[in-house]
């Protein structure tokens, strides 16, 4: 009962910290910022693990913090090898081609008014659609190894991407369009110096959702079937044996997998759009 | 109205590229088969047959292309052929059969619909709490947008055993799971929704000295109504996912996610690509109604 009335304690503490350094008079500086969700964080870690001592709860329902954390530090190669087979060899190289596959299309698309009438509205109504169904179709056409899974991630990024780019294609405006025919620019000149820099906000908003839907698809195929590592298959067969802390390692392992992965999009978008309005704040 | 046209172009090209995509997956099958029914077939032997390219196969037995969208049991199925079985599993069974599509979808849909409302519901009071207190907002907003980079579907198989461990089965774990995945959608949306009234907007509630619950009330809800549908959209989209993907692990026997696994346990193609239909048929409604609901929301405010 000590460690329950010490999880709620710290709460209080915690929310009292937070309320003073937000409503603070440095409320708006960087530090406080950075302080406030990290405190609120470590709180909600602390008080997991508190409360999961003090009430016992058994390991198959919640495992407390500290345990998920020994079991990272103590099957590191495991997960290495399961981060290596499900994200760079299924989720990347599926996200590359993908998206490659999908920006071309798009130019292609965009060089007809006609095409881009039809491929948009069809293109956002597959977009909208659970693709990741398509994964036991896909893993019984390419085997169950890491190509199938490339191709599911293939298939899920590729209509999102499409679309924002088809739609950030056609961003500039008459008067800027008819000052590069001023100049006498040829379609790939306009393209290269005008449109595809103008719709690179729209083609990184595309990327960003798609960097999600490529784990998404690569662990969900996994469940499918695969050979015996992997992120999906890890925590199926954890689950199987009720070892819900390797699960979780997992699941630690694919949040940091992810959100890696999401800012380094959101990195080079930065680069590239410096000059958006969005960038400059 | 304009866009009808190309849109039936591209779809007919769509399906035109299915049924010839459909040749060379399933000519080696049909050949097989036609070998062992005693058909004349060129190269005559299965191990010579392997060695060739699909292609040279499809053009020195033009006769087997039909077949290649008849088989029982394809690679790839033709259209025509998952139209039938989705005609014959929604309006040729009684919709309490096991075999009826209508049945698991509605296993599938009202997992959905529930975890849809407390997802929304949830997600809602979230973003109205983040946007009334300054702590809220400074502590949980970072995270929740951190957590749509994370492929939280990772969790479904866990929630479930965890949720059968103390006793919860049926429909409320993939409900659980459903309300997971439209939660964060929505927190993110609500709260942009919530904060779009501007300066002027809220200055002038202040000189009506108006309280902060009748500036929710009267200003920042009702201006909040386009991004609430625009996420409600996503939000739908990604419960049925979820749904689906908390059918899988479980080795549940109801359910569009059940109808996959099954078919894919046993080499069903056909009844594979009528489940994924099925289930895009249904995400296509869900999201139409909502926007259609949207659509007479927005009119009846003035908005659009």
């Amino acid at each position: 009962m000590m460690l329950v009335a010490l999880a709620l304690v710290l709460w209080g503490l915690g929310w009292w910290l937070n309320l003073r350094i937000a409503e603070g008079p440095h409320a708006q500086s960087r530090a406080a910022r950075l302080a406030v969700p990290l405190i609120f964080g470590a709180v909600v870690l602390a008080v997991w693990e508190l409360l999961v001592r003090g009430l016992q709860v058994p390991l198959v329902i919640l495992p407390a913090p500290s345990l998920i954390a020994a079991r990272v530090a103590g099957s590191l190669p495991i997960l290495w090898a399961d981060f290596l087979q499900t994200f760079v060899k299924g989720a990347l190289t599926g996200y590359v081609i993908g998206c490659t596959a999908a920006i071309l299309t798009a130019v292609l698309v965009d060089r007809s008014d006609f095409l881009r009438r039809g491929v948009l509205p069809v293109g956002n109504f597959v977009a909208a659609l659970p693709i990741v169904g398509t994964a036991p179709i896909l893993v019984m056409w390419f085997g169950f190894d890491w190509q199938s899974k490339a191709a599911v991630v293939v298939a899920m990024v590729f209509f999102p991407v499409l679309v924002n780019t088809v739609a950030g294609l056609r961003e500039t405006t008459a008067m800027q369009r008819d000052l590069m025919r001023t100049y006498a620019a040829s379609y790939w000149q306009e393209f290269f110096k005008l449109r595809l820099p103008a719709a690179m906000p729209f083609i990184f908003n595309g990327l960003k959702i798609a960097t999600t839907l490529a784990l998404v698809g690569a662990i969900v195929a996994e469940f499918f079937g695969s050979p015996t590592l992997g992120m999906g298959f890890r925590i199926s067969a954890s689950v199987g044996q009720l070892s819900l802390d390797m699960v979780w390692a997992e699941i630690v392992v694919a949040a940091l997998a992810g959100t890696v992965f999401y800012g380094l999009v959101a990195l080079v978008e930065k680069a590239v759009t410096f000059w958006h309005p969005s960038q400059r704040g | 109205m304009k866009s009808v046209l190309p849109v039936l172009v591209v779809v007919a090209a769509l399906i035109g590229l299915w049924y010839a995509a459909a040749v060379p997956m399933n000519v080696r099958g049909v050949l097989d088969e036609a070998e062992r029914a005693g058909a004349e077939v060129v190269p005559a032997s299965g191990a010579e047959r392997r060695e060739r390219a699909v292609w040279t196969l499809v053009v020195r037995n033009p006769g087997a292309i039909p077949a290649t969208w008849a088989q029982e049991r394809p690679r790839l199925p033709a259209p025509h052929q998952v139209a039938a079985e989705l005609w014959d599993t929604t309006a040729g069974k009684s919709i309490t059969s096991k075999r009826s599509l209508v049945y698991h979808g509605w296993v599938t849909l009202s997992a959905t619909l529930l975890g849809f409302a407390i997802g929304t519901g949830l997600g809602i009071l979230l973003a109205v709490g983040i946007v009334q207190s300054k702590v809220m907002d400074m502590s949980v907003m970072p995270w929740a947008i951190v957590s749509q980079t994370i492929p939280i579907i990772a969790l479904a198989p866990m929630i479930i055993v965890v949720l059968y461990s103390v006793g919860v089965q049926g429909i409320i774990p993939k409900a659980v799971i459903s309300a997971y995945l439209s939660f964060f959608p929505v927190v993110v949306g609500m709260v942009k929704g919530l904060r779009s009234p501007d300066a002027m907007q809220l200055d002038l509630l202040r000189t009506y000295n108006a309280s902060a619950a009748q500036g929710l009330w009267k200003l920042r809800l009702p201006a909040s109504m386009p991004y609430l549908f625009a996420s409600l959209k996503i939000g739908i989209a990604a419960s049925l996912v979820g749904a689906i993907v908390g059918e899988l692990p479980t080795g549940a026997v109801a359910g569009l996610g059940a109808r996959l696994l099954a078919g894919s346990y046993y080499g069903q193609t056909v009844q594979i690509w009528s489940a994924l239909f099925a289930a895009a048929i249904l995400a296509a409604a869900l999201v139409g109604l909502l926007g259609l609901i949207e659509r007479l929301v927005l009119r009846r405010m003035g908005v659009a």
